[in-house]
């Protein structure tokens, strides 16, 4: 085992920068999704009748293959971490507006009768009330929707070494370092874990209110 | 538009329709590999997932696997596995089942477990022994739930097959792969359209199952 992080020069990043590349390219689409799943999602609850298109339409989106998605799109962006975030922020897009919805209309009619009455406009009702109560179902969402990218990133590999860390799996492969092949798979994983706990932390965080105790799911 | 012109250009050759590279070859196996890791990662999920559910027990366990079989890179695997173990069916089977059990193994636990208790209070109470209160009232109103975490892997598997081409596999994902190498835009844009629309197809057929197998009581209610 020459060098577990001794990567080849071809790659053009060291084990440090593909890392932060990884996570840019797994975490950005993620943003971007959540950004555009917030303002869908209260379309779906404010309007009943948009929810089951929506749901349908995103169903199908997320069925369709990374692969398949990201060489359609090289025909419009070319071999670059735009094709491969594109998809991954609609990926994230259609895990985020189903737990986004159910989170927001898990509010009781009580909380937001009372929230009413206490003089809140329907702008405040949503930031103060709605959003806090949905912290855990949006998180939950959110979880999915980061490992899951995160450990998408690598198949842009094969569009011209777009992978970040997949890269070096194309290294491997060439170069019959298998030592590599085991450093990709175990630091993506790796990140996908550690992003997974930071997201706990930030729910415990933002929801104080909630038992600590077997409430982990 | 480009994509439709390639793919107009692809599916209009006669060469990509017969052959050991044609595309009824390539659909047989891609749907064959597809479905011989679902039946592998459903023997493993369905029994595990029912009697964990029935019994409501290690959930948390479950939820840990669940973060790890998402956080595993399909593709990493892939790789890996095929460094490891070479060429062959094994090396692509073990990353698809690797993928496909959590979602089946989770799903099916959260549906049994999460169920009203009346109605399995109600079995009992008639007197039902334990594996009749599974098989007769848990799974039938667990079905739609059971069915969709099915979906979520078959799903799963048939993207991950098709980028199984790049260990030299067969499957649709061969045209893309071999596209890609030779700058062939058209064989490219000829197999991401197949392989969408198996995907689409996988969910068409599921929704199907569900619409015959799931009792209309059950239905009605969900």
């Amino acid at each position: 085992m020459n060098g577990f992080f001794d990567l080849p020069s071809d790659l053009e990043y060291s084990y440090l920068g593909l890392v932060g590349l990884h996570v840019r390219e797994g975490l950005l689409p993620v943003l971007v999704g959540l950004l555009v799943a917030l303002p869908v999602a209260q379309l779906c609850v404010r309007f009943r009748w948009v929810y089951p298109p929506v749901l349908g339409v995103t169903t199908v989106l997320y069925s369709i293959p990374s692969l398949a998605f990201f060489v359609v799109l090289i025909d419009y962006f070319g071999q670059s971490e735009t094709t491969v975030m594109i998809p991954l922020a609609i990926y994230s897009l259609v895990v985020l507006v189903p737990a986004i919805v159910d989170g927001v209309r898990s509010v009781p009619q009580e909380t937001l009768a009372a929230a009413q009455a206490m003089g809140l406009g329907a702008v405040r009702r949503y930031l103060q009330v709605q959003l806090p109560i949905a912290v855990p179902a949006i998180i939950a969402g959110l979880r999915v929707a980061t490992v899951s990218s995160l450990s998408l990133v690598s198949v842009g590999m094969l569009i011209g070494n777009q992978g970040a860390l997949g890269n070096m799996l194309y290294a491997a492969t060439t170069y019959h370092r298998p030592a590599l092949a085991v450093n990709s798979v175990l630091t993506t994983a790796l990140l996908g874990i550690l992003a997974d706990a930071l997201l706990v932390l930030v729910r415990r965080l933002l929801t104080p209110w909630m038992p600590r105790k077997g409430a982990t799911r | 538009m480009n994509v439709l012109n390639f793919a107009h250009a692809f599916f209009g050759d006669s060469a990509h329709w017969h052959g050991y590279d044609g595309i009824p070859t390539r659909l047989v196996e891609h749907i064959t590999y597809s479905l011989e890791a679902l039946l592998y990662a459903a023997l493993i999920g369905l029994p595990i997932g029912l009697v964990t559910g029935h019994y409501g027990r290690g959930g948390n366990a479950l939820a840990m696997i669940a973060t790890a079989g998402r956080a595993l890179p399909s593709f990493g695997l892939l790789v890996l596995m095929f460094i490891w173990i070479g060429f062959g069916l094994l090396p692509v089977m073990i990353p698809l089942v690797v993928l496909a059990v959590p979602p089946i193994l989770v799903t099916t636990y959260e549906a049994i477990r999460s169920m009203d208790p009346s109605p399995v209070d109600a079995a009992r109470g008639m007197g039902m022994p334990e594996a009749r209160v599974l098989f007769q009232v848990e799974v039938p109103v667990a079905l739609p739930l059971v069915l969709s975490g099915l979906r979520t892997a078959a799903i799963q598997i048939v993207s991950t097959a098709t980028i199984a081409a790049y260990v030299s596999l067969g499957g649709l994902g061969r045209y893309i792969i071999d596209g890609l190498y030779q700058k062939n835009y058209e064989k490219v844009v000829g197999g991401a359209t197949l392989v969408a629309g198996l995907a689409l197809a996988t969910l068409v057929i599921f929704w199907a199952l569900s619409r015959i197998t799931v009792s209309p009581g059950v239905r009605r209610s969900g």
